[in-house]
């Protein structure tokens, strides 16, 4: 999708630190990236990548003690890294909503549905309680749930688990935000359901003009729903760009290898490409690029710099001054 | 087929969910029962990985627990390699058939001592059937964990040292532990990363063609699935509705429900596969549908779906199959 005019969101280095008794941690290191208008970004990686951090930092719902240590978030002009607790409440559910990935631990189980919604819509817009009523019976009609009027006074362990991601949708939604920060949405759903779930995102994405951002670890969920892509890795982007460029030709060792190591029903290898070892812990992070110790690639330089995310790709391979550095030391 | 290595015969396993006594006595409620397994039928060929498919609620995993003897059946039998193994407890079964099944668990945070050494983990097995002793031991569990891809020194850590995947391929090593050819593995991967679980499929690839192995894989995944199974069951609210070669599986799927679960995948090379939506939810397995249980999400259910159950005839069980009603589904493998 083309950037036009500004970005709806902007992220611009952004360090998350965790204070340790020795070191400062940073399961976010220096990620920048930015979301249009109706645009849905997906943040991909495996555990330990830094990609629920991120989200959990654009909102201010960072878990202390960990803090963000640098960088800026921008949210359509205005910088809303540094608001007051206050402020921040004010902004989140009202310009940027949340999806969680538990549906059963984000809503109240002693509260009827109805009541949450109406709820969160009073506390955000200035509606009067029939309003918000009304707009809440509109919003679980929106997203999906059969027969609103009678389910608005059911309480959750009353619907299945797709239905109850279904209204936490509805209740990230109840301001109209303009963004919405989806973290994991279908991870504990089953494959019929989560493909429902992933549907009606592109779908309120589509008819709301709403951007989102969509962090999954699953390249499949990545590739139904998505605009860009970026990958995380150890706390940074690997690569970022087009899903289809990103799925189809990755360019990151990384990449391509997380894209390889995905079985798919329609192939019919023998064995798996595996990428050997596991992610690095954060007290225990490589020097240079984070990834070299697993990269069949690696050269001497990729243990010593961290390269820089240029058109894209954070990776030496696609740098040419480094290249013609390691030729001039040689 | 030849070679049936387990015979799994009209089994069945309820669970008691009633109500406690006092309130279904002042409620007047019947005793409630939650058939998780419904009379399935297998058999697994020596050698081969046999898949077991289905959603949460769908009994696959009660299956898997059935299969090695941790439940035991309200109804039917499971035979191992012409044992009867089924009607015995652990303990009366002679060790010489014990320890030849063995079975590998999801969590691997779970299914490990935290406060036992790997090596103690893994000679357990090697003591209770007493396949070695005193330095045999420690010389049998090093090679164990050489064969997993560990370090023999790795016997001395404990399980919290070592990543996600480090510890299955420990929970494999355990399973070989008591020289066991027949292993059932519940959803082996799904704890794990996508870099991770290519390393651990992989591996059990491996030892499967080394040791001669015969599996039955549980899994919610199909790709993962479809990479490592020979043949497959789909599970469906306790009954298997349709078994078919993997291939076949995928290329043709037949039952309505095998459909509806290919259409849902995710198309990640995004081929522009073509894709029906899917619509519904898995029904609660406490009430479940009458007739077939699919029939409340089926587009060919009719009369006779509603009240008759379908028999597995031919690897599908399905009316509308049966009658000739539907055809196969052609699923245009792309290039």
């Amino acid at each position: 999708m083309a950037e036009t005019a500004r970005p709806l969101l902007e992220v611009r280095d952004l360090t998350v630190e965790i204070p340790g008794d020795a070191h400062v941690y940073k399961p976010v290191d220096g990620v920048s990236f930015s979301v249009a208008a109706g645009e849905i970004l997906g943040l991909v990686g495996e555990s330990g990548a830094g990609k629920s951090v991120t989200g959990s930092a654009i909102i201010g719902l960072l878990q202390p003690p960990g803090r963000i240590g640098g960088g800026e978030v921008i949210l359509a002009g205005e910088r809303i890294d540094q608001l007051a607790p206050r402020q921040m409440r004010r902004l989140r559910g009202k310009r940027i909503g949340l999806i969680a990935q538990d549906p059963l631990t984000s809503l109240d189980p002693l509260m009827r549905v109805g009541e949450q919604l109406i709820e969160t819509i009073t506390t955000h817009l200035p509606l009067s309680r029939n309003e918000a009523r009304r707009k809440a019976l509109g919003l679980l009609e929106e997203v999906g749930i059969p027969d609103p009027e009678r389910r608005i006074d059911a309480y959750p362990h009353e619907f299945s688990g797709g239905m109850r991601q279904r209204v936490v949708i509805a209740l990230a939604l109840c301001a109209d935000p303009e963004l919405v920060i989806a973290d994991e949405p279908t991870t504990a759903l089953d494959v019929s359901v989560a493909a429902q779930v992933v549907e009606l995102i592109k779908r309120l994405s589509r008819e709301r003009g709403m951007s989102v951002i969509l962090i999954t670890h699953d390249m499949g969920v990545i590739a139904e729903a998505t605009d860009r892509v970026a990958v995380l890795y150890a706390g940074r982007i690997a690569e970022i760009g087009p899903v289809r460029d990103v799925v189809l030709t990755p360019r990151h060792p990384y990449a391509q290898g997380l894209m390889s190591a995905i079985p798919d029903v329609e192939d019919t290898r023998e064995r798996l490409v595996q990428i050997p070892g596991t992610m690095p812990r954060l007290a225990a992070m490589p020097t240079g690029c984070a990834f070299h110790p697993r990269c069949t690639h690696a050269m001497p330089i990729c243990a010593q710099v961290q390269p820089p995310l240029v058109d894209g790709v954070a990776c030496h391979l696609y740098s040419p001054a480094p290249q013609a550095a390691i030729a001039g030391a040689a | 087929m030849s070679d049936v290595f387990v015979e799994i015969d009209a089994v069945s396993r309820r669970f008691d969910v009633s109500k406690p006594l006092v309130t279904r006595l002042i409620h007047r409620e019947p005793k409630q029962y939650l058939k998780a397994v419904d009379k399935v039928s297998l058999s697994v060929v020596r050698g081969e990985t046999l898949a077991i498919v289905g959603e949460s609620g769908s009994g696959k995993s009660t299956l898997a627990n059935v299969i090695v003897g941790l439940l035991n059946a309200s109804d039917g039998s499971v035979r191992f390699d012409g044992h009867l193994t089924s009607e015995k407890s652990g303990r009366e079964l002679a060790p010489a058939i014990r320890r030849r099944m063995q079975m590998v668990f999801q969590d691997p945070y779970a299914s490990l001592n935290p406060r036992w050494r790997v090596g103690a983990i893994i000679a357990e097995p090697i003591h209770a059937f007493d396949l070695a002793r005193g330095p045999d031991v420690g010389r049998r569990v090093g090679e164990l964990l050489e064969l997993v891809g560990l370090h023999p020194d790795d016997a001395k850590r404990y399980p919290h040292e070592f990543s996600g995947g480090q510890r299955q391929r420990i929970a494999i090593a355990r399973a070989l532990a008591s020289e066991a050819d027949f292993l059932v593995c519940d959803e082996p991967t799904s704890a794990l990363d996508v870099s991770v679980q290519a390393q651990i499929l992989n591996l059990m690839k491996d030892l499967q063609d080394r040791l001669s192995l015969t599996y039955v894989l549980i899994s919610h995944n199909l790709a993962v699935v479809r990479h490592m199974a020979t043949r497959i069951g789909v599970m469906y609210l306790g009954r298997i509705v349709e078994l078919a070669p993997a291939h076949e599986l995928f290329a043709t799927p037949r039952h309505p429900y095998t459909q509806m679960l290919l259409a849902a995948l995710p198309d990640v090379r995004m081929t522009g596969r073509a894709r029906t939506k899917v619509s519904g939810e898995i029904p609660s397995p406490i009430n479940p549908p009458t007739g077939c249980h699919f029939h409340t999400r089926c587009p060919h259910a009719n009369a006779r779906c509603k009240s008759e159950v379908p028999a597995l005839l031919d690897g599908v069980a399905c009316h509308a199959v049966h009658e000739g009603r539907i055809a196969p589904m052609r699923v245009t493998a792309s290039a």
